[in-house]
């Protein structure tokens, strides 16, 4: 018997497939909510007030010679009327800036290039060379992780420095914006590896490998032109 | 059916309980939103009387000063996010895929996750009343009443509660989008779908953008009261404009959220019942869309007496009164409908004629407030509960049951009682008049919104008493309506496929309608596709009893990861454990998910 089979969700009007356009929709969703994040490191970078004497006294270092103070401003700064000496005269403060833009250009370059391994792995899903697929999404998985890597350092130097969720709205809105950044970062990297992981199975990805990783790639690039945007506004536009 | 290795078999569905816990049919999908956002609204209403109760007189002592502060922030909560956007999401449900002649949504294990994540999230809000008090801040929450300083515990569940609503919301935004893009059956182009198609597009456009804002609000907000950090708080170099700001930029889109499902219910209702097709189609779809774009346009309207300065009072002027344009055009599309139709004033009709009055008072009074200098003199008064009651209640709420009394036969192939629903109509109609437009006079008068109470001879009383003895005969007519519910559930199906002659593709199939919805996929000719084929003496598409209808199986996994999510919720509210188990469930849900065989 010729039974005709009509299936549920598989309709698309547009051609698109329901899962490819939910994903799109999805990531003008994300738009929002990184603009919102964005938004408010931008509204306090502009008016970070001078610390308290009492942050001052306690995050002085000495480097190169004299002392600077870290841990408060995000670049460079020098200050000459918020610390007063006991005989009642200013004293010229130094403020050594946390962000470390050699640092994280490198893990920047890290997650850029984890974008070219992730054509790479798509290219080989959608033209039936698995083996290369599977390097390629594990390149692409220990490229995220070591991005991940650099941003667990990089937050335990600041803090180490004296920046922290609590110290300023500099470090309350930049570890609150970069960290859920990190945590796309790391969603990325569990939906990329339950795919290598189901790759390994006898079916594979079924036949429709190559669309299950060219969704899961457009997740992954927009992650990173994210990343592009806050690299530009927090590190590379001065403040 | 074979079981992928790490999956649970397929529900077979033989317990009538089981078969509603694991359902992902969109039909009874939207029973399930339509009866509990019921339930809250009712919760919503005792919330509203015993308010009203302790208004009834000058130092009126029924409740006392704290209940009464929880009171207020959560009938707001409870109407909004538990009753309105939920009951507009019933509708949403069971009518968008037989609107569109589908045989269901996009995606049907995530429209399920959608109801129990709500589900989960009206539980947190609600149960906050007996775990510790709930939140009294007002439902806007603003800084710094809202940070750990002045308020208590309630605000972790106002805060939880709505990032879980919010998921919610934002699931079955992305589901409905998608299926009203691509699953439209053959010939339903976009200048052919019906109104209401038309503004749960908008809407759901409107929750993707706007719910993420109230995310980051709300994640900032959490990181203030629990991370010792000071987004919103002055004492630590805050801003607390920042919430507001934040705050209303999600808040007017949801104003629009809430009112666009009732405006596209009444454009499928006026049309029907004067026999005429919809006045001016692309007008209307072109004024949907306009108020979803400017809805963005007008948040600052909020906080004129923020001191935000001349600039941006102006724009914000300027644009909210440029609002009322599409939404005029609106209501001279829904009179110009009726004009020369051969009306008949069944109860759903009663409602919809009725929607367009008290929504143009609602809408006249708000751009009254576009103004600065008379919102410097409305601001916190009851004149704004007066404007916000007659475009929710008058508004939302009437369009609802509008929608009620239209659908209710498509739903259960049973009609309500006309004599009750005139019942129904009469006794909401003069309640809620009674109730809200005696609010004008008090908010002019210079009564503040949210005081718990107000001395003997300020000229308040006579209208207070008044208000409140509306509020209860709107309370006895919404009675009505449960009453004419029971009795009509227990009466023989006689509606027919279409007994109101509609034009829309939901009455081309029975009542209620098959597992499959429609036995042939339909084919839409025209904008009024059952109308254009009764005049050119056409049919839809016959099944063919040879086809194999596949429908996708029922689905534990959707109930377990909404668990997980109420479990990563309680966590921060109970004990991080719970947080700390409930990520391992969503592990296994979304695995489980993924893997389920579908076809």
């Amino acid at each position: 018997m010729a039974t005709a089979e009509h299936h549920v969700g598989h309709h698309s009007v547009t051609g698109i497939d329901n899962r490819k356009l939910l994903m799109w929709i999805f990531l003008g969703s994300e738009c929002l909510f990184f603009g919102a994040l964005i938004s408010t490191y931008l509204i306090f970078k502009a008016d970070i007030p001078a610390p308290p004497i009492s942050f001052i006294e306690a995050h002085t270092h000495v480097e190169n010679g004299h002392e600077v103070v870290t841990g408060w401003f995000p670049v460079d700064r020098v200050i000459d009327d918020v610390y007063i000496n006991e005989d009642g005269t200013f004293r010229e403060v130094e403020f050594a800036g946390v962000l470390d833009i050699p640092i994280t250009s490198q893990s920047t370059f890290v997650l850029l290039m984890s974008s070219v391994t992730m054509v790479l792995a798509v290219y080989g899903a959608q033209h039936g060379r698995l083996l290369s697929m599977k390097v390629w999404l594990l390149a692409t998985i220990l490229l995220g992780l070591i991005f991940l890597g650099y941003q667990v350092y990089e937050f335990r130097l600041f803090g180490s420095e004296g920046l922290t969720l609590e110290t300023n709205q500099f470090g309350a809105s930049f570890f609150v914006l970069t960290g859920f950044h990190g945590t796309h970062v790391f969603v990325g990297v569990l939906i990329l590896a339950s795919l290598l992981l189901a790759s390994f199975r006898r079916s594979g990805l079924g036949p429709e490998a190559g669309f299950h990783v060219e969704t899961a790639g457009l997740y992954w690039h927009f992650v990173d032109i994210v990343w592009i945007v806050i690299f530009t506004i927090i590190y590379l536009i001065p403040a | 059916m074979a079981t992928v290795a790490g999956t649970m078999a397929a529900p077979t569905a033989e317990g009538v309980v089981w078969s509603w816990l694991t359902t992902v049919d969109h039909k009874r999908i939207g029973v399930l939103y339509g009866v509990s956002a019921f339930i809250f609204f009712l919760i919503g209403g005792v919330e509203a009387l015993l308010i009203r109760a302790q208004l009834a007189v000058p130092n009126g002592g029924v409740i006392d000063p704290e209940l009464y502060n929880q009171l207020f922030t959560m009938h707001a909560l409870t109407m909004i996010f538990l009753a309105v956007m939920p009951l507009g999401a019933a509708f949403f449900n069971f009518m968008i895929p037989l609107m569109i002649g589908a045989r269901d949504v996009a995606f049907p294990r995530l429209n399920a996750l959608s109801y129990w994540i709500f589900l989960a999230g009206g539980l947190v809000l609600t149960s906050s009343f007996f775990l510790g008090g709930a939140p009294d801040t007002g439902w806007f929450a603003y800084a710094p009443i809202s940070g750990g300083t002045y308020s208590g515990s309630g605000m972790d569940y106002y805060v939880i509660g709505l990032l879980i609503l919010g998921l919610s919301s934002l699931a079955a935004a992305l589901n409905f989008a998608v299926t009203i893009i691509n699953m439209r059956a053959p010939g339903l182009t976009m200048m052919r779908m019906p109104i209401f198609v038309w503004m749960t597009l908008i809407v759901a456009f409107l929750l993707i953008l706007a719910l993420p804002v109230l995310t980051v609000a709300l994640v900032q907000l959490l990181f203030d009261r629990q991370f010792t950090t000071s987004f919103f708080l002055p004492s630590g170099g805050g801003d607390p404009i920042l919430w507001q700001h934040l705050f209303w930029i999600f808040g007017h889109p949801e104003v629009y959220i809430l009112i666009l499902p009732a405006m596209g219910i009444v454009s499928e209702v006026l049309p029907t019942f004067s026999r005429k097709p919809l006045f001016g189609y692309a007008a209307m779809v072109f004024a949907g869309v306009a108020i979803g774009f400017l809805g963005w346009a007008v948040w600052s309207h909020h906080m004129f007496t923020t001191g935000l300065g001349a600039v941006p009072r102006v724009v914000f002027a300027t644009s909210t009164m440029i609002i009322g344009v599409p939404t005029g055009i609106k209501i001279f599309n829904w009179l110009s409908t009726m004009w020369g139709g051969s009306i008949r004033f069944t109860t759903a009709m009663y409602f919809s004629v009725s929607f367009i009055a008290l929504f143009t008072i609602g809408g006249i009074s708000g751009v009254m407030h576009a103004s600065p200098p008379v919102d410097q003199q409305q601001q916190d008064t009851y004149f704004i509960v007066a404007h916000l009651h007659y475009v929710l209640v008058g508004g939302a709420i009437v369009g609802i049951f509008s929608g009620l009394y239209y659908w209710w036969p498509k739903m259960t192939g049973r009609f309500l009682s006309e004599t009750l629903g005139k019942w129904n109509f009469w006794l909401m109609f003069i309640g809620l008049n009674m109730t809200f437009f005696p609010m004008h006079f008090l908010g002019v008068a210079g009564m503040p919104r949210r005081i718990y109470t107000y001395d003997e001879g300020l000229g308040w009383e006579f209208w207070n008493m008044f208000a409140s003895v509306g509020a209860l005969i709107l309370a006895v007519g919404v009675l009505v309506f449960v009453i004419n519910v029971a009795r009509t559930m227990r009466q023989p199906k006689t509606a027919g496929d279409n007994p109101w002659d509609g034009s829309t593709l939901e009455w081309a199939t029975s009542s209620p309608p098959p597992e499959h919805d429609f036995d042939a996929i339909p084919e839409v000719r025209a904008r009024d596709p059952l109308w254009y084929d009764r005049d050119h003496g056409l049919s839809q598409p016959e099944g063919d009893p040879d086809e194999h209808i596949h429908m996708p199986p029922p689905s534990y996994y959707p109930l377990i990861l909404a668990l997980g999510v109420l479990m990563l919720g309680v966590g921060p509210l109970s004990h991080l454990a719970v947080t700390a188990l409930g990520v391992p469930v969503i592990i296994y849900a979304i695995w489980g998910w993924v893997l389920e065989p579908t076809e």
